[in-house]
């Protein structure tokens, strides 16, 4: 069984703030981690390969930094890494990054599976997973919250939908998003971070891919833009009330009654 | 559409320095008399609008140009279950006629299925000029490659300018595998919409982890796709008479193959969803203990409505990941909500923002819920709520007739 997860270096937290003048970015440090859900497609690589052999292998597009999560992988059980990393891809979009993360995983060999966690909790967009599988043509399944049965040719899970949940088999190669809680992450092992410590992480740039068009990948090769960022609009018809709390609670009480929520 | 360039004759190690500091991603770096930019870089352009003159330069480059005027209406992808239409399609449906008003353009509806021709009739209730339907046995069940190659030919042969997907769990599955076979872009989640008048779709998310918001277009490409959550937007009235019409389309079969096949569906048992609920309490950080969110459930329960809680209170395991509101959990647009001790996070107001009345209690003047409330009230919780329950109850003339009102075990 080989197996390729996707995983993101993320920010440690999502204190950002935009100053309302300048419009400009204000980030506290530089503190990151694995996008949490990236753990449990992790770990549901790890488990299957536990139980049928083969190999996991990572894939993460992004700075040099980005090696930390890859390195963390190895600590989790992941067999090798691979880094995307080219300040040709700066400033993609998701569709932009889908596509360098795409000729990324052709250059890692053939698989039987592609994992993702469900989403980012940067982005929170959950689209980078369908429109690889786009990419590189083959099935996605979205919502997975159990592997059923594994063979040799196909793998069948359970996917979760909104009134129901179907059971469905999928043929090899397929992209799987697994579920938060799909298995419980393990803890990063002590000894194999000794054992990967020197373990060679590849790292790839735009000369390195398939598709070399500098027009597809980046800012170039994103179809959207931000035109602007600003800060969440306030609610200009407001009322504020300060007082002890009986007085609060005593207005809050009559205001609910005369909007006959009472 | 361009590049960055780096002017390394103008550079020395003072204004390295600056540009070092001036990037928010950390990405400048200065090393043996060289400036690089690593792979970090966003794109900002912080560097060249607010960096010494002329040091780091934005290379425009020639984007190639898509006749806009080839593609035209809005489609609306209609999002069912068995041909049972989600509601999120009727609103949908209304954000695409405000849009299509502002540029003369027809609304369209494109419906995947098999045996919907009935489900599809009641569409046409709402104002749509056209509604598309593709069914066919294949498309029973929604598996990925038969729904994106019917999709498919619908955007060939109707060239709509932009479409509008629901949120669900088959939209984000869709949306990016259509938005990647055509190339496209695709902004997820939006929670405002509106069209300039060269039709660029003008879509309005909140960005960077959820504390500000971005606009996006996609200017350059067509179709435009947007997502868009359950309850962001506002259904229309339903018509007294129909308008419009059904088109059936046709399409090779064999391009309805996949390699997934449904085995077994196994209705869930029927949840409770708070999307659905009209009255709404939610509860924040500012309830210090998990015995003290009896105060949220009272509240709720005094009310006839439902309780809910943050995305911090579902991670201390104080309330269940179906009861969270915010971007990553449910959306909801109630008549009324209350929000208890709660700071007010983008990531959870773009959740909650469009109900009608928001009355937020904190303790912090300056708390961000304030800017979305319609009812700042700045006080304490324990002080008020309490005292709250009382007067509703006495109001509803309940003090004294109702138990002393405990969680069942089904809440947690």
């Amino acid at each position: 069984m080989e197996i390729i997860v996707c995983i993101k270096q993320v920010p440690g937290t999502s204190k950002v703030q935009v100053d309302p003048v300048t419009g400009v970015l204000m980030r506290d440090g530089i503190d990151t981690k694995m996008n949490p859900y990236d753990l449990y497609a992790l770990e549901t690589a790890v488990r299957l390969r536990e139980k049928h052999g083969g190999h996991v292998k990572v894939i993460s597009m992004g700075p040099k930094q980005a090696l930390d999560v890859i390195r963390e992988a190895f600590m989790l059980g992941a067999d090798e890494g691979l880094l995307v990393s080219d300040r040709k891809f700066a400033g993609a979009d998701v569709l932009a990054t889908s596509y360098a993360l795409s000729q990324g995983i052709r250059k890692m060999g053939e698989f039987d599976m592609l994992l993702t966690g469900k989403q980012t909790t940067d982005g929170d967009t959950a689209q980078v997973g369908p429109e690889i599988a786009e990419y590189l043509e083959i099935p996605h399944i979205s919502n997975v919250l159990k592997i059923i049965e594994v063979t040799n040719k196909s793998v069948t899970v359970e996917m979760d939908m909104p009134d129901t949940i179907e059971l469905v088999k999928v043929t090899y190669p397929c992209l799987l998003s697994v579920e938060k809680d799909i298995f419980a992450p393990r803890l990063p092992s002590f000894k194999k971070k000794t054992e990967t410590k020197d373990r060679e992480i590849r790292i790839i740039g735009l000369n390195d891919m398939e598709d070399k068009d500098e027009k597809r990948y980046g800012l170039s090769g994103s179809p959207t833009q931000v035109e602007r960022i600003f800060p969440p609009d306030d609610n200009v018809d407001k009322e504020t009330w300060e007082g002890s709390g009986e007085e609060l609670a005593d207005r809050l009480s009559d205001k609910l009654k005369e909007l006959k929520f009472i | 559409m361009g590049k960055l360039l780096i002017h390394q004759n103008l550079v020395n190690s003072e204004i390295a320095e600056k540009l070092i500091k001036l990037c928010p991603f950390g990405s400048i770096e200065y090393r043996d008399g060289n400036l690089d930019i690593d792979a970090g870089c966003k794109m900002c352009r912080i560097c060249v609008k607010k960096g010494p003159n002329g040091v780091i330069e934005y290379v425009e480059e020639q984007a190639p140009k898509v006749d806009k005027m080839a593609y035209s209406g809005i489609a609306v992808y209609v999002d069912h279950w068995e041909g049972k239409i989600h509601p999120v399609t009727y609103e949908l449906i209304g954000k695409a006629k405000d849009l299509a008003a502002k540029v003369s353009y027809p609304v369209y509806c494109v419906f995947l299925g098999y045996q919907i021709f009935e489900s599809a009739e009641d569409l046409l209730f709402y104002g749509v000029d056209k509604v598309f339907i593709y069914d066919y046995k294949e498309l029973e069940h929604f598996r990925i490659e038969p729904y994106t190659a019917a999709f498919e030919d619908f955007i060939n042969i109707v060239k709509p300018s932009s479409i509008l997907i629901g949120a669900t769990t088959i939209g984000r599955s869709l949306a990016p595998r259509i938005a990647a076979r055509f190339r496209t872009g695709l902004t997820a989640d939006c929670t405002k919409l509106d069209i300039k008048d060269n039709s660029d779709l003008i879509q309005i998310r909140p960005a960077f982890g959820g504390n500000i918001m971005a606009q996006i277009i996609t200017p350059n490409s067509r179709p435009q796709i947007a997502t868009v959550r359950y309850k962001i937007m506002t259904a229309p009235k339903k018509t007294a008479k129909p308008s419009g019409e059904i088109v059936v389309c046709s399409m090779d079969t064999a391009k309805l193959d996949s390699d997934v096949e449904v085995l077994k569906v196994t209705k869930k048992a029927h949840e409770e969803n708070i999307s659905e609920s009209e009255i709404i309490v939610v509860a924040g950080r500012g309830i210090k203990t998990k015995k003290d969110m009896a105060l949220a459930y009272e509240l709720a329960e005094v009310l006839g409505g439902n309780f809910a809680g943050t995305r911090p209170m579902v991670e201390a395991g104080w309330i269940d990941a179906k009861k969270q509101i915010g971007l990553s959990g449910r959306t909801v647009k109630p008549k009324l909500i209350i929000t208890l001790g709660i700071s007010g996070a983008v990531q959870f107001t773009a959740g909650m923002q469009s109900a009608d009345f928001i009355f937020a209690i904190n303790k912090d003047p300056k708390a961000a819920i304030f800017s979305v409330a319609h009812y700042a009230l700045i006080g304490d919780i324990y002080e008020i709520v309490p005292r709250l329950i009382k007067n509703i109850k006495l109001i509803k003339g309940l003090i004294g007739e109702i138990p002393k009102y405990s969680a069942p075990s089904s809440m947690n």
